[in-house]
């Protein structure tokens, strides 16, 4: 294990009775990366994900999250790792510093450090006198805004971002991801998976999964280049065309 | 440890911030009780009774003969005294007695009238009201016979008493069946749906993400719910007690530890919906017509289980709240110590630890 990996999978299954979910996967995401996890419906995203999130095992092969073994350290990984999916997944009838201390002490961090950061964090978020308010009332932009920060509270070194931007408008998605980009300047590896072409140029590196395989991994550049096309969706629909499942 | 505090804090915000919970929890008790205030008439065939025939007389047997020959009664003959009868009522398969005193037809004919003592179970007001209705019609059916005159040379005058409740007092019976009611529904109803709408939400995703054990998730959902109906229990008791007059005869203490042994089968149950459904709506559905309805009908609070065919009847065993009707009738109108409650405890405990137990390990880790 290289002291710079932040995710090490190597040959990682997942099998179910004859059904390769995740068959033989392997690659590796740098620390401060952003890593864009791509792959059509029933590619086994879903699966591989939630292998490295410490929820299953895989059948077969080795994978470390974080530098902890998806097998033997599934509770340290869940330390070390946030997770953010699609649904903002935030308490709609508590308040913004209520979700904050929530999630704050479901991760263990100090009561006092709570304090401290979530006033900070309200702060930078620019949503002082919301802060009170409860997140029901709040626009979808800043609930996703607020739901990634949480993902993060707890300083891990890895943070899954499950289609985060799902139903939200450019504009605000863009903003996003210049958040994004400021917490992988603070060397937070980011791990996102995404269906919109334009936010997987965004990411330093992308692999696209398809039937259960990593069918490509490199910088949205070269994989330009290798498949001779001029956007990230007709790589994309090159690599999906030729799969054989899909949907859910 | 500390997690599991935050968690439960946080689910106290979200009942006391729920105005529907609340009204649920709070209004739904009060409701039931003015509803059931006025309480229900219902047939009952089949009564277990007791004929101490002290006067083994001819007039006494015929008595006797007509009321064997009814449909509402299965005869126990037996010369019993007061205390053993007493005895019979307490196992709880008798619900009446009938006493003729040793001159009964010798009074009947040299003074012109006698007596005869009618003792019903009035924890169950509704069922000794009607056993009343029905002896005396059977002995005035008597009387017309021996004596078809209108002048009524022969008089029977029956005396009837109803044990553990004298006044006939309707609210006594139904107020055990309302609080085993109310707790199923806050209990069952309130904690599957707190559940499944983590799993709505994708909240739950994130819980299973985080390094939070899924098991306290369970345990944080249910604490809230634990208390709240506990405190429900106390809101039931004070109406009954200040509102309709009910007298608690026995333990209060008993009374209440019964309560919570009770609300915490309800919620293992409400535990094992949500792990099996995926949305608020199959959780609502399953706990409201899947158990208020058996538990409406089983526990014997608003139909006899006596009259219910034989099938019916062993249904009845596996509906939690059917045991714990039993147990507060006894505790509470009949003021009973705990050792004659021990077996239905004993069942309840049982339920309670299989249930739990089955929703433990059916708590699935699962992400979509």
């Amino acid at each position: 294990m290289e002291d710079n990996k932040a995710i090490v999978c190597k040959d990682l299954t997942k099998q179910f009775g004859d059904f390769y979910a995740v068959n033989k996967i392997s690659f590796e995401v740098l620390k401060g990366e952003i890593f864009g996890f791509l792959g059509a419906n029933g590619a086994g995203k879903t699966t591989a994900m939630r292998i490295l999130c410490g929820l299953s095992f895989p059948s077969s092969g080795t994978a470390t999250v974080a530098g902890f073994d998806v097998y033997k350290q599934q509770e340290k990984i869940k330390k070390n790792i946030g997770y953010m999916s699609q649904k903002f997944s935030l308490y709609e009838n508590l308040t913004v510093l209520e979700n904050i201390e929530f999630y704050g002490g479901v991760y263990g961090v100090p009561r006092k450090e709570i304090k401290s950061r979530s006033a900070e964090l309200v702060q930078t978020l620019g949503l002082e006198s919301e802060a009170k308010k409860l997140v029901g009332e709040l626009p979808l932009g800043w609930k996703q805004k607020l739901a990634f920060s949480v993902a993060i509270f707890h300083k891990p070194q890895i943070v899954f971002l499950d289609e985060p931007t799902g139903g939200v408008d450019p504009v605000t998605r863009r903003q996003f991801w210049d958040m994004i980009y400021e917490a992988a300047a603070t060397g937070l590896t980011i791990f996102v998976t995404t269906h919109y072409m334009d936010e997987a140029e965004y990411c330093n590196r992308i692999s696209v999964m398809v039937d259960g395989k990593v069918e490509a991994l490199d910088s949205p550049a070269n994989l330009k280049k290798e498949f001779n096309a001029d956007s990230m969706d007709e790589v994309f629909y090159q690599l999906a065309r030729g799969a054989k499942r899909s949907g859910d | 440890m500390k997690q599991l505090l935050v968690f439960i804090r946080k689910e106290f915000f979200h009942v006391f911030r729920d105005r529907r919970t609340l009204l649920i929890m709070f209004g739904l008790p009060v409701v039931q009780i003015v509803l059931f205030g006025f309480a229900l008439t219902n047939e009952v065939k089949n009564i277990e009774i007791i004929i101490s025939d002290n006067a083994r007389d001819i007039n006494s047997q015929q008595i006797t003969n007509k009321i064997k020959a009814s449909a509402y009664f299965k005869v126990q003959e037996s010369v019993l005294n007061y205390k053993d009868i007493e005895k019979a009522f307490r196992k709880g398969d008798v619900k009446c007695a009938l006493i003729f005193p040793a001159h009964f037809g010798d009074d009947l004919f040299h003074a012109g009238k006698t007596r005869v003592q009618i003792i019903t179970d009035g924890s169950d007001p509704n069922i000794a009201k009607t056993v009343v209705n029905y002896l005396t019609a059977i002995i005035g059916d008597y009387q017309q016979q021996i004596a078809p005159s209108p002048t009524l040379a022969y008089r029977i005058i029956p005396e009837s008493r109803m044990l553990y409740n004298e006044e006939g007092n309707g609210s006594l019976n139904f107020i055990p069946g309302v609080m085993a009611l109310v707790l199923m529904i806050v209990c069952t109803t309130l904690t599957s749906v707190a559940v499944v709408k983590e799993k709505e939400l994708g909240t739950m995703e994130v819980l299973l993400v985080s390094p939070f054990k899924p098991v306290f998730v369970l345990i944080a959902k249910a604490v809230p719910y634990l208390l709240l109906s506990m405190i429900n229990v106390i809101l039931i008791l004070l109406l009954a007690v200040y509102l309709l007059d009910v007298e608690i005869k026995g333990s209060v203490l008993l009374l209440f530890l019964e309560s919570v042994l009770f609300i915490l089968t309800c919620l293992s149950l409400g535990l094992l919906i949500s792990n099996v459904t995926d949305s608020q709506q199959t959780a609502m559905l399953i706990s409201m017509m899947g158990m208020m309805l058996p538990t409406l009908i089983f526990t014997g609070f608003l139909f006899p289980l006596e009259n219910m065919p034989k099938v019916f009847q062993i249904i009845s065993n596996v509906i939690p709240a059917r045991w714990y009707f039993i147990i507060t009738k006894a505790v509470m109108l009949k003021g009973l110590g705990f050792a004659y409650v021990w077996k239905e405890t004993l069942v309840l405990t049982g339920m309670t630890i299989a249930l739990l137990g089955i929703a433990l390990k059916n708590f699935k880790i699962r992400l979509q």
